[in-house]
């Protein structure tokens, strides 16, 4: 085991070295920098000295080098507009952040899950075609329309729940749902096709001879065995969740990690952009990372394989 | 499915009206059902620009995107897939290590990020939905190469005196090309989703030309009292994508019961 771990975590370091020359070129992609640390109308002798005193003469791999020292001790440098530290924004927004990808993500596996499980038992139910149905438009569906049909609904029509801003748990639900709905959509897909074929096998077959019950074949037998893959790609939907986020805290004005890059993006603010950018690589290189243990736990044979 | 690709195909035929003419005086009518005319079917939007005619247009947009980046998405992850698999050893270890990388990023983060630093505009947002899709192909293809590798007739092929590169031509790739085509289609669906949502935080195509991303980010403006201008290019969107679901697991189905998207 603790070799499969320091593969793991090697391999996590290369990809956050990675990530880090990825977040350390958005800044020079976008054309000199300089020109992002200085008024339009600078004179081109201020500029020779801005960018001297911001090291952007020196040699490229020099300045990723002092990007990559400053990254590891938290430091990405100040945001231009607000003229705080970059990372101590993102991190005062990750909590919101965090707050509505992790009920997203509890919500679809609390709806994923049973639905999955009982599509795959009963496979003529009514249940099994709500379950179909859900699945494809759930997948179908772009997030943001999803928010707007919300919100025209549940506060437009209804005036039963908020349609912007953060404070109470009528504020969550919407956004919430909103992200979850892609993930639940998925896991239960893999759920239900997990269930069936293992359902077909031939330890399912055994316990049914020996006169279990349904309930206890379904739950007990199959369920367990069916869950390593679903907790795999649990632990894989952090990056979809995350990404839903950013557009979904723009649909409904949440104060999050998404919207406030989406505006660093809009007024040209490198340094909030690169601390965000990083922040949340770092955050599914690391969840995905506990994936692999957590599979290598609980499937002996990635482990050795 | 077929509904949108004529609509695509003959839309100048299709649609009742120029999507680019404003007629202010005509503006926030409603749908023919709730009030409106026929002359404007679904309504029209704050500019006065007829919705049904900008929904026809947009299925283009949506459709060349979809078709464009997917081309684009294909040709890198089926090539980087085909000679990483085949040839293996360093050039392998660096793909996938370059694969790995990219999928430590929310695909709209990378693609915001990108389109960022290209500018908006059609063809940024073919290019970067293309190049930032490729990994699935990528590994799929691999996956199956490094299966393929091992077959007696990939063997007899180089024994017999094939160059390495027919070989990959003539005998790996024919045998991969059912699994390209089932991700391809599958792709189509999420890249619609994905060039919409761009073009819906302002980073995609030019907000002008009609678009249902744009459509959208519009008739968000005025979802109370005048819901019907951000409806109907959601919907376009949700039925197009899930017909090509529904193809992409039909494909699937059809070609490879075993394969997991």
């Amino acid at each position: 085991m603790s070799r499969y771990l320091l593969r793991r975590l090697v391999h996590a370091c290369l990809i956050l070295l990675g990530v880090s020359l990825v977040t350390f070129l958005l800044m020079h992609l976008t054309g000199d920098p300089v020109t992002l640390f200085m008024p339009l109308d600078s004179s081109p002798e201020d500029v020779a000295v801005m960018r001297t005193a911001l090291g952007f003469d020196r040699p490229l791999h020099l300045q990723y080098l002092t990007f990559l020292g400053g990254a590891t001790r938290g430091d990405f440098g100040s945001s231009l507009r607000h003229r705080q530290p970059a990372l101590g924004l993102v991190l005062e927004r990750l909590p919101a952040t965090m707050q509505l990808t992790m009920l997203a993500l509890g919500l679809a596996v609390l709806a994923a899950i049973p639905l999955g499980v009982v599509a795959a038992a009963r496979r003529k139910s009514s249940v099994s075609l709500l379950a179909y149905l859900l699945g494809l438009l759930g997948q179908s569906m772009p997030v943001f329309w999803l928010g707007i049909v919300l919100i025209l609904f549940f506060s437009v029509n209804l005036r039963l729940l908020p349609a912007s801003g953060r404070g109470t748990i009528a504020h969550l639900i919407m956004p919430a749902v909103t992200i979850g709905t892609y993930s639940m959509a998925m896991l239960m897909r893999l759920m239900r096709a997990t269930m069936i074929e293992i359902l077909s096998q031939d330890f399912v077959r055994t316990a049914r001879a020996k006169g279990l019950s349904e309930r206890v074949v379904v739950f007990k037998h199959a369920m367990r065995n069916a869950l390593i893959p679903v907790v795999t790609v649990m632990g894989l939907q952090l990056g979809t969740l995350l990404g839903g986020a950013v557009i979904t805290e723009t649909v409904f004005s949440w104060p999050g990690l998404g919207r406030l890059l989406i505006q660093g993006f809009n007024n040209r603010d490198m340094p909030v952009v690169q601390a965000a950018v990083f922040v949340m690589a770092l955050m599914i290189v690391f969840a995905n990372l506990l994936t692999d243990l957590a599979y290598g736990a609980l499937d002996p044979r990635v482990r050795y394989g | 499915m077929g509904i949108v690709v004529v609509a695509a195909l003959f839309a100048p035929v299709l649609a009742p009206h120029d999507p680019y003419d404003q007629v202010l005086t005509r503006s926030l009518r409603p749908p023919v059902w709730g009030g409106g005319s026929w002359a404007h079917i679904l309504g029209t939007d704050h500019l006065g620009r007829d919705v049904l005619s900008r929904v026809i247009y947009g299925s283009r947009i949506s459709l060349g995107v979809g078709l464009g980046a997917c081309l684009v998405a294909g040709t890198i992850g089926t090539f980087l897939g085909l000679i990483s698999g085949f040839f293996g050893g360093r050039l392998d270890d660096v793909v996938m290590r370059v694969a790995d990388v990219q999928l430590a990023f929310p695909f709209i983060l990378l693609a915001t990020a990108v389109m960022f630093v290209l500018g908006s505009g059609l063809r940024n947002v073919i290019v970067v939905l293309g190049v930032t899709g490729w990994v699935v192909y990528g590994r799929v293809v691999r996956g199956q190469v490094l299966a393929l590798r091992e077959k007696d007739f990939i063997e007899a092929a180089v024994a017999s005196g094939c160059t390495r590169a027919g070989t990959i031509i003539r005998h790996v790739f024919p045998n991969v090309s059912s699994s390209v085509i089932v991700i391809a289609t599958l792709e189509v669906a999420r890249v619609i989703i994905a060039e919409a949502s761009l073009t819906f935080l302002g980073l995609g195509v030019d907000p002008r030309i009609p678009t249902w991303g744009s459509m959208l980010a519009d008739g968000r403006q005025y979802l109370a009292g005048h819901p019907w201008i951000a409806t109907f290019p959601g919907l376009a969107i949700m039925i197009t994508v899930l017909g090509i679901n529904l193809l992409g697991d039909w494909l699937r189905d059809t070609f490879d019961p075993k394969m997991t998207g």
